[in-house]
């Protein structure tokens, strides 16, 4: 059976849709597609990727439309008798066709303050942690860095707030921070400053295109946003707080 | 000459998987400049898809293990024609690199009283394996890349070495183009650290991402270093092996160590019907004790599908070739049977194996609790790669170092699960001490204008080749010839041919066309990667037809059992003077008596 695919194609000057048709067998996943498209008629055409099996985050596209791994999209979900749209995404320069410039994300990790356990709780230079006690953690550490909750993200891809605003990858990366339970780092101040918490309001598209299932929202975001609430809003606890230090 | 970039550091890493990053942050510690190359984005190196765990007798489970039991596990597996000195060194520092992990902020499972939890694994005796459900290697390769940003190491993403640079005997930079405007780039540095991984696209069938061509074996080699143990190429058990588009991604051990069972179309067991003499005595012989150890029960023996992967992979192999196999051509995985044991097996299963069961679910329509999976061996792991000292991780070139899978010597004929992850960051921290301190001790060599206009010349040559053929097809033609001649069951007739289609695919590579132009070219990037391909390809038929009996990894038909000329003999190839490719075996260091005494205790 043959499908149509429809791929972008382009530089940093522009671009358009171009027309591929090639033959699809059972299972097959978009990336599939697209590897094949390069390997028999398009040799040039750009895409990144690598694992293959949803780990490494790197084959993020948008598939009609829709923010997805290309790797974790089976073409038995899409709709074969029209074409196929696969287009780079949204949120960051074009480099060339698929192939999207997301420098920026890795200076933004670069400006969250790192990890700082407190000292040992064993001679040997080991800590103790409940399993219970690092649950969400895990959940948030599950993030492969495929970008996409940035790409979706309204600040980021209709505002384009890159400059005020970290984007949902790295507000879970420093809710993974602040709630290790052997971090003893504050990052509170500079959440609401420089990286503008602020600007998030919950409409949850990140969670819903995250192929991790990270509950980005609810579990990552607004508890981040009641811990920075607490610290510079509740005149009780910083008085609380204030006492506690003096003490 | 041509004008182009120069870069300069005191040591240059090229690869940043899990070896490569810990090199730099070693190595920049040290105080010296450091330069990290990576063909890919950061934190997507081949690393991410290790998910069992990573090996280190912390003995946090089981308190009889040690690093003693470790470094005997790791001989055994490798049937004793590993390095001594590497496995011992491994067994020794695994658990202080896996508690430096922690406090670097990684997040391992716990334990009840809440230390790092450990699970079982094919081929080590106690539960050994700290692990993240089975996405350990992500887990590890984002805290050394969260650690590493911040210690001021320069990273270079997207960036491929076509040849290193020279100065008499010592390596002194590299030569690399840049994806992003296909401009090339020189690095000079005063010493270099190899840290690219496998060789896994050499095959059909693979576990391995498009980046694994061998890369740093093929700048060695050409650089003058030896390449040792190429025969050993590592089949992993179990690889899905439908739809077709899956085939060969990875289904981790740990699907094994939770309780999971093999089985044929006639539903038995027939693992229980191959355990070899060397693991009898610690090989569970029934059922019910198999499972109790899988359970935590300190007296209870492993099951035999824990042996070790070279076995398990053959009998697969046999049971498909008499004709036990699926209706896609594998064998049955099943951890769904457990619900018999458990009361509620399908959330145990999901907790322990969660990207499994995400994988087949989304890539196979199989629910993993519920039914039993189909899988085959892939080729997975390189035990072959770079000769070095085991202590400083420096090859024979001065000033070129490698760790990880592109270096060699502590798997032997085969390795065990677990012990890469472990390996990369104990060989990895010490090729960066070792190349810091080389860098210290001496200054940048002279970089070769001559040679280097030569690698820039050949490098372009596809886009002057306005009907050339399509690299793809010469990779894909290439990876089937090597699946079909040089695969798990090996013969000399077949190698021989495989030689001369080797021939045949050097002509075709000299004669690859490019189109479109340098920018983000994958066509190009692909014709590149054919030399390296081509390099491996043909180490590996060598040492597989020097080596005349089959040892772990390495099963050759016509000679099926091992030999006692071959039980202390690696061996060893090098780029000979006049270009071509030369083997020879050579003896193994003698093993010193304490540890002797070691590998005796643990029989």
């Amino acid at each position: 059976m043959n499908a149509t695919f429809k791929i972008w194609r382009g530089d940093t000057k522009g671009g358009q849709f171009h027309g591929y048709t090639t033959e699809v067998s059972e299972g097959m996943v978009v990336l599939d597609a697209v590897n094949q498209i390069q390997a028999m008629q398009a040799n040039d055409l750009a895409c990144r990727w690598n694992c293959k099996a949803g780990k490494c985050g790197s084959c993020s596209a948008e598939v009609n439309g829709m923010p997805k791994l290309m790797c974790m999209t089976r073409l038995s979900d899409l709709p074969l008798d029209r074409p196929i749209t696969i287009e780079p995404m949204k949120a960051f320069p074009v480099l060339k066709d698929l192939i999207t410039n997301v420098s920026w994300n890795f200076r933004v990790k670069k400006q969250i303050k790192k990890f700082k356990p407190r000292p040992p709780d064993a001679p040997d230079g080991t800590w103790r942690m409940q399993q219970e006690d690092i649950d969400r953690v895990q959940e948030f550490r599950k993030c492969i860095e495929c970008f996409l909750c940035q790409d979706v993200c309204h600040v980021l891809r209709d505002h384009q707030m890159h400059d005020r605003f970290i984007g949902p990858r790295f507000l879970i990366y420093a809710a993974a921070l602040e709630m290790h339970p052997l971090d003893t780092e504050d990052r509170l101040g500079e959440l609401r400053e420089a990286h503008g918490i602020g600007y998030c309001n919950i409409t949850k598209c990140c969670t819903k295109v995250c192929p991790e299932e990270i509950q980005i929202t609810d579990n990552g975001i607004i508890p981040l946003k009641e811990r920075v609430v607490d610290e510079f809003y509740d005149p009780l606890g910083w008085i609380w707080r204030k006492k506690k230090i003096k003490r | 000459m041509a004008d182009y970039e120069t870069f300069q550091h005191d040591v240059l890493v090229i690869g940043a998987g899990g070896a490569g990053l810990r090199a730099a942050i070693e190595a920049s510690v040290a105080g010296v400049s450091v330069g990290l190359i990576c063909k890919s984005l950061l934190g997507k190196a081949h690393t991410v898809m290790a998910e069992g765990g990573i090996a280190a007798a912390l003995g946090n489970v089981d308190d009889r293990d040690n690093w003693k039991v470790h470094f005997a596990d790791t001989m055994r597996g490798g049937q004793y024609v590993n390095q001594w000195r590497m496995a011992e060194l491994h067994a020794k520092e695994a658990p202080d690199r896996v508690r430096e992990l922690e406090a670097w902020g990684a997040v391992f499972d716990r334990t009840k009283d809440g230390r790092i939890l450990q699970r079982n694994f094919g081929g080590h005796k106690y539960p050994r394996l700290a692990h993240v459900g089975d996405r350990t290697g992500l887990e590890m390769i984002r805290t050394l890349q969260d650690h590493g940003v911040h210690q001021g190491i320069e990273v270079y993403m997207e960036h491929t070495v076509l040849s290193l640079l020279k100065d008499g005997d010592r390596a002194t930079g590299a030569f690399a183009y840049e994806r992003e405007r296909g401009r090339f780039k020189i690095f000079r540095a005063k010493a270099i650290v190899l840290a690219t991984g496998g060789i896994g696209r050499a095959y059909k069938i693979t576990s391995n991402s498009w980046e694994s061509t061998g890369d740093g074996l093929a700048l060695g080699y050409e650089a003058g270093a030896e390449l040792i143990d190429m025969e050993f190429v590592q089949f992993h058990p179990t690889g899905m092996i439908w739809p077709p588009s899956v085939m060969g991604i990875l289904v981790t051990e740990g699907v094994r160590g939770e309780g999971g069972i093999l089985t044929n179309n006639e539903g038995k067991r027939f693992m229980f019907d191959s355990i070899p003499e060397n693991y009898r005595a610690q090989t569970a012989d029934n059922a019910e004790e198999g499972w109790r150890y899988c359970q935590g029960d300190k007296n209870a023996r492993r099951p035999p599908e824990l042996l070790t992967r070279d076995h398990v992979a053959r009998c697969i192999v046999r049971e498909i070739k008499e004709g036990r196999g699926t209706p896609h051509g594998g064998v049955y995985l099943d951890i769904a049977w457990i619900k018999e044991k458990l009361p509620n097996a399908a959330e145990y299963i999901k907790r322990k194996l969660p990207s499994m069961y995400h994988q087949f679910k989304q890539l196979a329509d199989i629910d993993i609790t519920e039914q039993p999976m189909e899988v085959g061996p892939t080729t997975h792991y390189a035990m072959g790669g770079i000769h070095v000292d085991p202590d400083t991780q420096m090859s024979r070139v001065l000033g070129l170092f490698a760790a990880g899978e592109c270096a060699a010597g502590i798997n032997g004929a085969n390795r065990l699960g677990g012990n890469s992850l472990s390996d990369i960051v104990v060989f990895g921290k010490r090729a960066g001490e070792f190349a810091a301190k080389f860098a210290k001790e001496n200054q940048h060599g002279r970089t070769d204008n001559e040679a280097i206009e030569i690698i820039a010349r050949e490098a372009v040559a596809p886009f002057e080749r306005d009907d050339g053929e399509n690299p793809y097809q010469v990779q894909k033609d290439l990876q089937e010839m090597m699946q079909n001649n040089v695969g798990i069951v090996r013969n000399e007739m077949e190698m021989k041919t495989a030689l001369d289609h080797l021939k045949k695919f050097w002509e075709r590579t000299n004669r690859v066309g490019v189109s479109g132009h340098r920018e983000f070219n994958p066509g190009w990037h692909t014709a590149l990667d054919l030399k390296n391909l081509l390099i491996v390809s043909e180490a590996i038929t060598q040492a597989a037809l020097e080596r005349h009996e089959s040892r772990g990894a390495q099963f050759r038909e016509d000679y099926p059992n091992k030999e006692e000329r071959f039980a202390k003999v690696n061996t060893m190839i090098s780029k000979a003077p006049d270009g071509s490719m030369q083997i020879r075996l050579e003896a193994l260091p003698e093993m010193p008596d304490y540890l002797k005494q070691v590998i005796e205790e643990m029989r």
